[in-house]
C-alpha cells in the first residue's frame, strides 16, 4: 500500500519543528516511530501533506527520575521504557505496558508521545497515564502549557495537542503500587480491554487508588466509582476486591466489534480492573 | 528526494518520493529481493530488517527516514557461501516449510540473541512475537533458535548452502524421461 504523496523535512530542535509546523499550516503532521502515522497513511485514513520527521531532536529521548518525580521525554521508545529498570521501580504500571504494547518490531520503533499524540481508544498509554495522573508538557509558539491526561485523552483519535504545538514530555509522581494488564487482542496486539491502576496501601488495607481502562470507551476514562469503592478494602482479600470492582465501565457507552461486544468488554473491565489491583497490591 | 542510506555495510544512494518505503526501496530500488512484503500492515514481520542495529519493520519505515542510517537485511547477516549460525539452524532443525516468513524470521531472531545470547523457549516466542508463520505452527522454528544461539555461543564454523545440500544430482546425468510414471493400471486404461 501506498501512502499519498507527502513533503518531508526534518526539524531540528523543538522550536524549529513549531517554525515548521506554522510554516505547512493545518496539513503537516509530525513524524516520530511513525508506527500510528503510517498505517493510517497506508490505508489513506491520513494525507497530510507534510510530514516533519522530529526523531532527530536532542534530548526529548531520556528518562529522568529526579526524587519522587519521573520525566519521559515524548520521544522515548517503548523498547527503551521496557528496558528500564528505575522504570519499573518507580511505576511499574508504565512499565507493564510498554513491555505489552504490540512486538519487538514496533517496540524498536515506536515512541510514548507519538501514540499519546494519537489518540487510540484501545491504545495502552492512556489508561496508565490516566492513572498515574501524568502532566503532558505541550510546546507552541505562544510558549509551553502543561495539562493533566484527564484534559488531554479527549476522545476517539482525539487529544488536547494542538495543531501547532509539540508534545515534549510526559511526567508523574513515582507510584511503586501500580500496574497495568490487558485482555490482549491477539492479532492487533492492542488491548481489548486494559486496565491500569496505582496504589497507596496502609497496613494491607488500600488507601488512595487511581483506576483507568483503556480499549472500552471513545477514550480511555477514569473508573470514579471504582477508585471510591476501593478506599478501606483489604487488598488481600480478593472478594472484597472484586466486589469493589464490579462496573468498572459503568456509565460508558461500551464499543462491540467483531472481536467482542460492548457487554463482553464491561465484563472484562471489571475481571482486569480485579487483576490489575491484585498485581499492584503485590508490589 | 535525494535519500543516502547504508545497506549491509555499503553506501546506497537514491532519489526518490519521501513515500517510497524501506521495504519498496529495498527490494526494487537496491535490488534486495530477501526482504519479503507480507501483510504490509506491520503485522507479520516478514519484511524485519535491522535499522542501526535493531529490528524493524519496513513496510512502516519510509526509505527517507532511514537516510543516514545504517540497514542491515538478511543479506548482509549472512550468504549462501557462508551461512549464518541462525541460517544453518533454520535449515538444519527445518525451521521453515514455504519459506516466505524465516529472512524475517532470522533477522529477528539475530536481533533477539544480541539482546540476550541464551534466551528460554517463552523468550524465544515472546522475542518472535512480531513474526507470523502460516507453515509450522512455530514448533521447529524455536528449535531452530535455540540451535542457533547455541551455535552461536559456541562460535560455530561457518558453512555454505554447498556443504549442507550434497545430494545434488550431478549436472550430467539425464532429465527423467517419465515413461516409469505411469502406472500400469493407468496405461491399461489409457489403452
Amino acid at each position: 500500500m501506498i501512502p499519498a504523496a507527502f513533503d518531508y523535512v526534518r526539524a531540528s530542535s523543538v522550536d524549529d519543528a513549531i517554525r515548521l509546523l506554522g510554516e505547512h499550516g493545518d496539513d503537516a503532521k509530525l513524524l516520530a516511530g511513525g508506527h500510528s502515522l503510517i498505517p493510517m497513511m497506508k490505508l489513506r485514513l491520513a494525507a497530510p501533506a507534510t510530514l516533519i520527521d522530529i526523531t532527530g531532536i536532542p534530548q526529548l529521548d531520556a528518562i529522568r527520575v529526579e526524587g519522587n518525580r519521573v520525566t519521559i521525554g515524548a520521544l522515548t521508545k517503548h523498547a527503551a521504557l521496557a528496558a528500564s529498570d528505575a522504570l519499573k521501580k518507580s511505576a511499574p504500571a508504565l512499565w507493564d505496558a510498554a513491555n505489552q504494547l504490540g512486538d519487538p518490531q514496533v517496540r524498536n520503533r515506536g515512541t510514548i508521545g507519538g501514540a499519546s499524540a494519537h489518540g487510540d481508544p484501545s491504545a495502552d498509554y492512556p489508561a496508565v497515564l490516566l492513572a498515574l495522573d501524568a502532566t503532558f508538557t505541550l510546546i507552541g509558539k505562544g510558549g509551553e502549557r502543561k495539562l493533566p491526561a484527564g484534559e488531554f485523552f479527549r476522545g476517539m483519535f482525539d487529544t488536547a495537542l494542538g495543531a501547532g504545538e509539540v508534545l515534549t514530555a510526559i511526567s508523574f509522581d513515582a507510584a511503586p503500587k501500580s500496574a497495568y494488564v490487558k485482555y490482549h487482542h491477539p492479532a492487533s496486539h492492542y488491548a481489548v480491554v486494559g486496565s491500569a491502576v496505582a496504589l497507596t496501601l496502609n497496613d494491607g488495607s488500600i488507601g488512595a487508588a487511581r483506576v483507568a481502562i483503556t480499549g472500552v470507551g471513545d477514550a480511555a476514562f477514569r473508573a470514579g466509582r471504582v477508585e471510591s469503592a476501593l478506599a478501606g478494602v483489604r487488598a488481600g482479600d480478593d472478594d472484597a476486591v472484586a466486589a469493589a470492582c464490579a462496573g468498572a465501565a459503568s456509565g460508558q457507552d461500551a464499543r462491540s466489534d467483531t472481536f467482542a461486544s460492548g457487554a463482553y468488554r464491561a465484563a472484562m473491565a471489571d475481571v482486569f480492573t480485579a487483576r490489575a489491583v491484585a498485581q499492584a497490591a503485590g508490589r | 528526494m535525494q535519500i543516502d542510506l547504508t545497506v549491509n555495510g555499503k553506501r546506497a544512494s537514491l532519489d526518490a518520493e519521501p513515500r517510497l518505503l524501506l521495504v519498496h526501496a529495498l527490494r526494487d530500488v537496491i535490488g534486495l529481493t530477501g526482504t519479503h512484503v507480507g501483510c504490509d500492515t506491520s503485522s507479520c514481520g516478514a519484511c524485519t530488517v535491522l535499522l542501526d542495529g535493531v529490528s524493524v519493520k519496513s513496510c512502516t519505515v519510509f526509505a527517507v527516514q532511514a537516510s543516514g542510517h545504517e540497514v542491515t537485511t538478511i543479506e548482509g547477516i549472512g550468504t549462501a557461501d557462508e551461512l549464518h549460525p541462525m541460517q544453518e539452524a533454520f535449515w538444519s532443525a527445518h525451521g521453515l516449510q514455504c519459506g516466505y516468513c524465516t529472512t524475517g524470521m532470522i533477522v529477528s531472531a539475530v536481533d533477539l540473541l544480541k539482546r540476550n545470547p541464551d534466551p528460554t523457549d517463552e523468550q524465544i516466542r515472546a522475542g518472535l512475537e512480531g513474526n507470523l508463520c502460516r507453515c509450522t505452527g512455530y514448533e521447529n522454528i524455536v528449535k531452530s533458535v535455540r540451535a542457533g544461539a547455541k551455535a552461536m555461543r559456541e562460535h560455530a564454523p561457518l558453512h555454505s548452502v554447498r556443504d549442507l545440500m550434497p545430494i545434488h544430482p550431478p549436472a550430467e546425468a539425464p532429465p527423467p524421461s517419465g515413461e516409469g510414471i505411469i502406472i500400469p493400471a493407468l496405461e491399461k486404461a489409457l489403452t
